[in-house]
């Protein structure tokens, strides 16, 4: 690993300058591949090595193991043998070093070549040796970030930090970073992002963690030791905040790489959350227990259960294609399976001020902030062999994240992987903030209620025709811009929809419902894991419904400031009389839309 | 203030022309394989299957003009309205502010008409919002108005 180049440990990697990744990253990257192409060649050559030794070094000792002489010129089956015998040696060596040293001038120049800034305004990358690439992604745009902690990147103390931003694959990756500076910065994107000031920030921060340095100072300068975004840095000496480098250079070696074991065995000992940055109150956390039981209840079990039963008749009846075709997917079941339970390990849901961190893992660790306004939609579900239990499970739709169905994405979306109806109640409490109270009492009803009550419409009777199990569970509610569908007899389902996101609304009556004088309602969000439909209700009111939301949405889109959270709070605080509202702003109760901080620059949209 | 309209709009009722045009041609296709199936390896299934799938087709292209007339669209103060389909109704409102962009594409048919497709994209795929059989000028038209009425109403994502 060879030393970065920087004049003095940095601290702050949101302070407008370009910066470098982790001088580890490369390897981190790409070399694990070439490591593991090492070691496969090493391993199966482990054996000739041995018999090359003796040629080269004794050529007239007897060969053992009773091969038929030296080989010969077979080049094409042993390519090894072939140099030696040909006293090539020297020039396969000289061939090698060029290889080796080509990959790491390769690793260094991209590693060189890969710097990054945070500027107010947007997160810049610039990468690539021969074709260049400058990416930047508005702050405004965020959808959410994300700190992923593979096993191997851990061992070295780094981090891979993605900023997500609406778009297909247009998320920003930082990979690697030093751990304590990912989540730094992490902190400091989120409250650059959220409108804040800096400096209100700053001597927020300082005073909280009792650091009285710089907090008569107006802009944090990278050199300045207190960090003013992360609550948790201040803890750490700041000299050790660059990983893999302890600054001190007069401590003798042992010592230093002695404090690197211990502070890499603190990391890794430490809880996945860091307890400063949320309230404990706010945390929702997994018993394993309840994890195992429900993916041994959840949907894939049957799978298996089909799958064994289907290998064990194939098996048993001598088909053995069955085997072929079946044992494939029942790996990759189990795989599923154990991958859900390993990824949910030390799961924990947490709000924080600038944002619902939701994070897992026990040894490759990740988490994920999406800060406010970013979730689209959320369903809460429980399927039939959850009932007795009382389990639910809730998945959200984002912008940008949910658009592959790979098990990433599917991971990211699923926010509660198995709770109870309280975990519900506390997950909905974060992730919809503004709404919580309102919504709060429709929740119980809406889980497991059925029937009118509970402030949910019910259903004609002739809805039964179309949904005969599940025509009493249908019904629709609506609370402070947020949109309630309840649904679902087999699997039940409650679906949430901040109106202030809903693209499109739609009405559609086919023939069937026509006869009997229905209709279905669907809410158009960003693609994702859910979809909120009504199925059935009466035609009248199903047109009723689509002008309310259709009108409500654009209200509530008119008057949400969620694109700067923290904007408003900032400028409320600052004493800001200055404020300046906007022409025609909703007549609502919540803060007006155009409230910018005193000198940013007024980028959010005039309406 | 943008001028609203409070009336339902339709689309050119030489739309008409370019829906019969397709159907025309998915018919034939469909209609001579099956003949060649029948004639060349006689199979006499294929021209029961040509024929049901000829009824179909004109079934569906005498009704061609109601559907046609069924398209219609609606300038709101904040939001589009569309809604097309006589046997599968669907109601669409989308707001101004939800646009990620606007798309007019024009088909080989269409084109000779001097007609244009106006497609209307926002963040969801499902919103499907298409305006077929606008005369090109006023979709030039109708896009810039929908343009401008999204800039004054921009919302985020």
């Amino acid at each position: 690993m060879s030393a970065p180049t920087r004049p003095a440990p940095v601290t702050n990697l949101a302070d407008g300058e370009w910066h470098r990744l982790h001088p580890a990253s490369p390897l981190l990257r790409g070399g694990l591949v070439f490591l593991a192409v090492l070691g496969f060649i090493i391993a199966n050559l482990r054996e000739r090595a041995i018999d090359l030794f003796l040629v080269i070094f004794a050529p007239d000792a007897e060969r053992f193991g009773g091969r038929g002489g030296p080989t010969g010129d077979d080049w094409a089956n042993d390519p090894v043998g072939a140099i030696v015998t040909n006293g090539l040696v020297g020039w396969a060596l000289v061939a090698l070093l060029v290889v080796v040293i080509a990959v790491i001038v390769g690793f260094w120049l991209s590693w060189r070549m890969h710097t990054f800034r945070v500027t107010p305004e947007a997160v810049e990358v610039k990468s690539g040796i021969l074709f260049r690439s400058h990416r930047s992604a508005r702050l405004d745009r965020i959808q959410g970030i994300n700190v992923n902690r593979p096993l191997f990147a851990r061992l070295f103390g780094t981090a891979k930090l993605e900023v997500s931003v609406a778009g297909q694959s247009a998320n920003v990756q930082l990979s690697y970073l030093g751990s304590t500076l990912a989540d730094g910065l992490r902190a400091d994107v989120l409250r650059l992002a959220s409108g804040a000031r800096a400096e209100r920030a700053a001597t927020q921060a300082a005073a909280a963690t009792g650091v009285a340095l710089g907090a008569t100072s107006a802009d944090p300068s990278p050199a300045q030791p207190a960090e003013p975004g992360p609550a948790a840095a201040p803890a750490q000496p700041a000299a050790s905040a660059d990983s893999g480098r302890p600054a001190a250079a007069g401590v003798p070696l042992t010592a230093r790489a002695g404090g690197l074991v211990t502070h890499r065995v603190d990391e890794f000992l430490a809880p996945e959350l860091d307890p400063d940055l949320a309230p404990p109150e706010s945390v929702v956390h997994l018993p394993l227990g309840r994890m195992i039981g429900s993916t041994v209840l959840g949907g894939s079990t049957i799978w298996a259960i089909v799958l064994v039963a289907i290998i064990v008749a194939g098996v048993t009846s001598g088909q053995l294609w069955v085997l072929f075709s079946f044992v494939p997917a029942a790996i990759g079941l189990v795989s599923y399976m154990w991958s859900r339970i390993t990824k949910s390990l030390r799961y924990s849901i947490a709000g924080t001020p600038d944002g619902v961190r939701i994070g897992h893992g026990l040894l490759s660790t990740g988490n994920q902030t999406i800060p406010p306004g970013r979730i689209h939609a959320i369903e809460a579900t429980q399927w039939v062999f959850w009932r007795p239990f009382g389990w639910w499970s809730v998945r959200i739709n984002v912008a940008g994240q949910s658009v592959s169905a790979s098990n990433e994405a599917a991971q990211r979306t699923l926010v509660l992987p198995v709770g109870t109806i309280a975990d519900v109640h506390r997950v909905l409490g974060l992730l919809l903030p503004d709404a919580a109270t309102e919504v709060e009492p429709f929740v119980v009803a809406g889980l497991t209620g059925r029937g009118d009550g509970g402030g949910f419409s019910s259903t004609p009777r002739r809805a039964a025709w179309l949904h005969p199990f599940s025509w009493r569970r249908i019904g629709w509610a609506a609370a402070s811009g947020v949109a309630i569908i309840r649904s679902g007899a087999l699997v039940r389902s409650l679906t949430l929809v901040p109106l202030a996101r809903m693209q499109s609304v739609a009405v559609s009556v086919g023939p069937i419902d026509r006869a009997l004088d229905l209709a279905g309602i669907r809410l158009h969000t960003v693609t994702g894991p859910v979809s909120a439909v009504l199925p059935v209700v009466d035609r009248g009111e199903a047109m009723r419904l689509f002008e309310r939301l259709s009108e409500e949405a654009v209200e509530r889109a008119a008057s949400d400031t969620t694109h700067h959270w923290g904007a408003a709070q900032a400028a409320q605080a600052a004493q800001a009389p200055a404020a300046h509202e906007a022409a025609h702003g909703e007549p609502n109760d919540e803060p007006p839309t155009d409230v910018t901080p005193t000198d940013e620059p007024s980028e959010g949209p005039v309406r | 203030m943008h001028e609203v309209d409070a009336d339902w709009r339709r689309v050119s009722p030489k739309y008409v022309v370019v829906e019969v045009v397709g159907s025309l041609i998915g018919m034939a296709v469909f209609v001579g394989v099956g003949l060649v199936v029948y004639f060349l390896f006689d199979q006499q299934w294929a021209l029961w299957v040509a024929i049901a799938i000829a009824v179909a087709s004109i079934i569906g292209i005498a009704l061609e003009p109601r559907r046609v007339r069924s398209i219609q669209y609606r300038l709101r103060e904040d939001d589009l309205l569309f809604r097309r389909g006589i046997m599968f109704q669907r109601q669409v409102a989308v707001p101004y502010g939800r646009m990620q962009l606007v798309d007019i594409t024009r088909g080989p048919v269409a084109r000779a008409l001097g007609l244009a497709d106006l497609k209307f994209v926002t963040a969801a795929a499902a919103t499907a919002v298409t305006v077929p059989g606008l005369p090109m000028e006023e979709a030039d038209r109708l896009r810039d108005e929908l343009v401008a009425l999204a800039e004054t109403r921009r919302a985020g994502l």
